[in-house]
């Protein structure tokens, strides 16, 4: 009795207070939004069928394995216009992780070395960085790469009259021409020297971490790494009997032959990119670095570590806890501008998607392969990214 | 009694002496700011060197030798170019942007009609400038004459059609009307619909919160130019048989849906900091969801983002020149559709009308930089009691 007394307040409500409900109301509004999202892409649905089936194109990615009957500038793989459309999709892609890894390198170092000069107390260093800073962030992206393909790269001399740099280099509006290196027989071992000597630094820089958490002893470990990293290489490579030559590249009569050759558009893109991403990661640096609190340098000193030790071991660890997060976005942002690369014509996967879409017709199939590289690189990103981080994270007691 | 009548104590205080002539003045200055270590005298000659290399040849390139008037190619190209300059000539070609200025701005309108856009401009400008001082009053009215009926003299003026109005297809629009058309709705568009989004993303029903969620997400993964191709390669798929839509509203769709996808975020980032204590007491005064978002929530949370909402509004006006990779002549698309008249192709040409693209976009997004800066310490009002 005393039970049913208790429980009957909340079996029967007031009149009227049903629709006053907010998890009745809830689900009333989530069905509302369902049956007009199901409508929708029904609609969407039938009138895209109906429009694919006036203009004849068959759905489906079957286009994939036809002829592409396009060249590509500049492909990582072998291509040609008889390749396929998936091939050419491919070199697309390759093209991309090209720039957007090449363009993410040289925008940290950019970065870093504009966002540190900006809390520099030379005051030259300071205004110079700011202005960098505040010059870059205010342009559009493809007014850079603009910049530098019509406005820089494409006024440099024929490539007759290339520009020799040191070391065999040309510059020319067609690109920069590099010897390439063209390797012989048993360079591999070369390489597996590398990797051995790649392996048994991690192995003794395990070891002296182990040691001097023991013992406190210090190894020198920097010295040994690079003795190993730098010296077993070499000494198989001229033990082998230094099977390595260069293909340099030689003006001709009206054009550089042999040689490597990077693209105008590859350049000006990667330029672009660079520089522009720099000036945000700089601030990204900027912001990490005065989020350290002074008294931790401070302390630091207290305890007589000296001031380079100091930056390594207290201020930058925790620097780079506040860094990282925003400058997986930078990445990914640098990642997603190297599309733009279809202004200029480097062969990116937007690039060569966009012809494809303009030659076969084939919108939702393509447009649906860049939806899912994209979605995915974002994806991967962020998980390294993640893993990284949780990595760095303060661990907390 | 009073010991300090003693005859050896001063009456009065001695005037504080000069600080050394090594800890102030200009050489102070200078050796703390400029060579305070070997390291930092090194660093200083380096830059002033740069410096001194850099700057004069700019300066001469920009403003000495630039070629400011003329009527064609021939005062921007040396005689070996079959212009009028000497050989080995190099500067500026400010003749060019000089006379192409009108289309820069307009783009392809028609000159008689170049009016209409203008003044639009002008009116836009006159109720601008007042929103923007926090000092002038009727904030209410001129926000309802910038968002309502700003919009609806721009949709009868610029395209025209009505009115005795001669109509002026959107193809023939271009220029930096262009550019700002996109971004003044792009911002009037994303910002409450990122505001919708970011509520959605947060919200309590799983379906709209699902459904945000993906939209927020896919769109932040993909890069703009993608949203624009699908904008305008899907969008008439989707449509039935006979339905077209304008390209540059397709533009306008796309560009504002790509921004409020990023808008949410932030907004997102604000309503997190919200203390719950400001949700439990906005319900405990009996308030519905959206009295509790619209009067407790959402004015203190975005305040919070401030510098993140005029981030997008930079990015998103940055973004906008795009467009003219879908075939449409803002701005940038419009200087560079210049760069192929024959009359004024020449090898400088197109630096120049970059460089003075590049000077108007920095022109726009540095002032909105700065803006929100000044508008965060107005508002600043919770930190400093």
């Amino acid at each position: 009795m005393a039970i049913g007394a208790t429980t009957t307040p909340e079996k029967e409500k007031p009149a009227g207070s049903f629709i006053n409900d907010p998890q009745v109301r809830g689900i009333f509004y989530q069905a509302i939004t369902v049956i007009i999202l199901a409508l929708l892409i029904y609609w969407i649905a039938d009138n895209t069928i109906e429009n694919l089936r006036r203009a004849n194109i068959a759905s489906g990615y079957g286009f994939v394995r036809g002829r592409a009957g396009f060249d590509v500038g500049q492909s990582l793989i072998a291509f040609t216009s008889d390749s396929t459309y998936g091939r050419a999709l491919v070199v697309g892609f390759l093209n991309t992780l090209l720039v957007a890894i090449a363009g993410i390198i040289t925008a940290t170092i950019i970065g870093f070395i504009v966002g540190i000069g900006r809390l520099t107390h030379n005051w030259i260093i300071a205004k110079l960085s700011l202005a960098y800073v505040e010059v870059f962030r205010n342009i559009p992206p493809l007014l850079v790469i603009f910049f530098w393909y019509s406005g820089v790269l494409a006024v440099l001399p024929q490539a007759r009259e290339a520009l020799a740099l040191p070391l065999n280099i040309f510059v020319s509006n067609r690109g920069v021409a590099f010897p390439k290196p063209v390797f012989g027989d048993g360079f591999q071992y070369t390489f597996y020297a590398f990797i051995l000597a790649a392996l048994a630094s991690f192995l003794v820089s395990r070891y002296a971490r182990r040691k001097q958490a023991e013992t406190g002893q210090r190894m020198p470990v920097l010295w040994t790494v690079l003795g190993l990293v730098i010296g077993l290489p070499l000494v198989t490579f001229l033990a082998t009997g230094a099977p390595l030559a260069f293909d340099v590249p030689v003006a001709g009569k009206f054009n550089l032959t042999g040689g490597s050759v990077v693209g105008p558009e590859f350049l000006s893109l990667f330029l672009a990119l660079s520089f522009y991403t720099a000036a945000f990661i700089a601030e990204i640096v900027r912001a990490g670095i005065r989020g350290v609190s002074k008294g931790q340098s401070e302390a630091a000193h207290a305890l007589g570590i000296r001031p380079r030790l100091t930056t390594r071991l207290v201020v930058v660890p925790q620097a780079m806890r506040i860094i990282i997060p925003p400058l997986t976005s930078q990445y990914l942002n640098l990642t997603k501008n190297s599309s733009l690369a279809i202004a200029i014509g480097y062969a990116d996967l937007v690039a060569v998607g966009g012809t494809i879409l303009n030659q076969t017709g084939q919108a939702i199939e393509v447009v649906s392969i860049w939806l899912i590289v994209y979605l995915s690189l974002s994806l991967a990103t962020s998980l390294f990214m993640n893993w990284y981080n949780a990595r760095m994270a303060l661990v907390e007691r | 009694m009073n010991t300090h009548q003693a005859s050896f104590v001063r009456a009065s205080m001695i005037e504080a002496s000069p600080a050394p002539l090594l800890e102030s003045g200009v050489a102070y200055w200078l050796r703390k700011n400029l060579f305070a270590t070997p390291k930092d005298t090194a660093l200083t000659i380096i830059s002033l060197l740069v410096l001194a290399w850099l700057i004069p040849p700019a300066i001469q390139w920009l403003f000495i030798d630039a070629a400011w008037s003329g009527g064609g190619r021939g005062v921007c190209a040396t005689v070996a170019q079959g212009g009028s300059q000497p050989d080995g000539w190099s500067g500026a070609c400010w003749a060019f942007v000089n006379a192409k200025f009108s289309q820069f701005i307009f783009g392809r309108y028609p000159p008689d009609e170049r009016w209409r856009p203008a003044l639009v401009g002008v009116i836009f400008v006159l109720i601008l400038v007042p929103m923007l001082i926090p000092k002038v009053p009727y904030k209410g009215l001129n926000a309802f004459l910038l968002l309502v009926v700003l919009p609806i003299l721009a949709i009868i003026l610029l395209p025209g059609g009505w009115l005795g109005l001669t109509y002026v297809e959107t193809p023939l629009w271009g220029g930096l009307m262009v550019t700002l058309v996109l971004s003044f709705v792009g911002i009037a568009v994303s910002l409450p619909l990122g505001v919708l989004l970011a509520l959605g993303r947060r919200s309590t029903m799983p379906v709209i919160k699902m459904l945000c969620t993906i939209f927020i997400e896919i769109v932040r993964g993909i890069p703009l130019i993608t949203v624009l191709f699908m904008a305008s390669v899907m969008l008439p798929l989707f449509l039935p048989q006979g339905v077209t839509f304008d390209k540059f509203l397709r533009a306008l769709i796309g560009v504002s849906l790509f921004a409020s996808a990023y808008m949410a975020e932030v907004v997102r980032g604000g309503l997190q900091a919200i203390p719950k204590g400001q949700y439990e007491g906005a319900d405990s005064l009996g308030l519905g969801y959206w009295q509790k978002m619209n009067l407790i929530i959402l004015p203190q949370a975005l305040k919070l983002v401030i510098p993140g909402i005029v981030n997008t509004f930079i990015g998103l006006f940055k973004d906008t020149s795009l467009v003219s990779i879908i075939g449409m002549f803002d701005l940038l698309g419009i200087v560079r559709l210049n760069f192929s008249d024959t009359n004024w192709a020449s090898a400088v040409t197109p630096v120049s009308g970059l460089i003075f693209a590049g000077f108007i976009f920095w022109l726009f997004c540095f002032g909105m930089s700065r803006y929100s800066g000044f508008m965060e310490r107005v508002l600043d009002t919770s930190q400093q009691r």
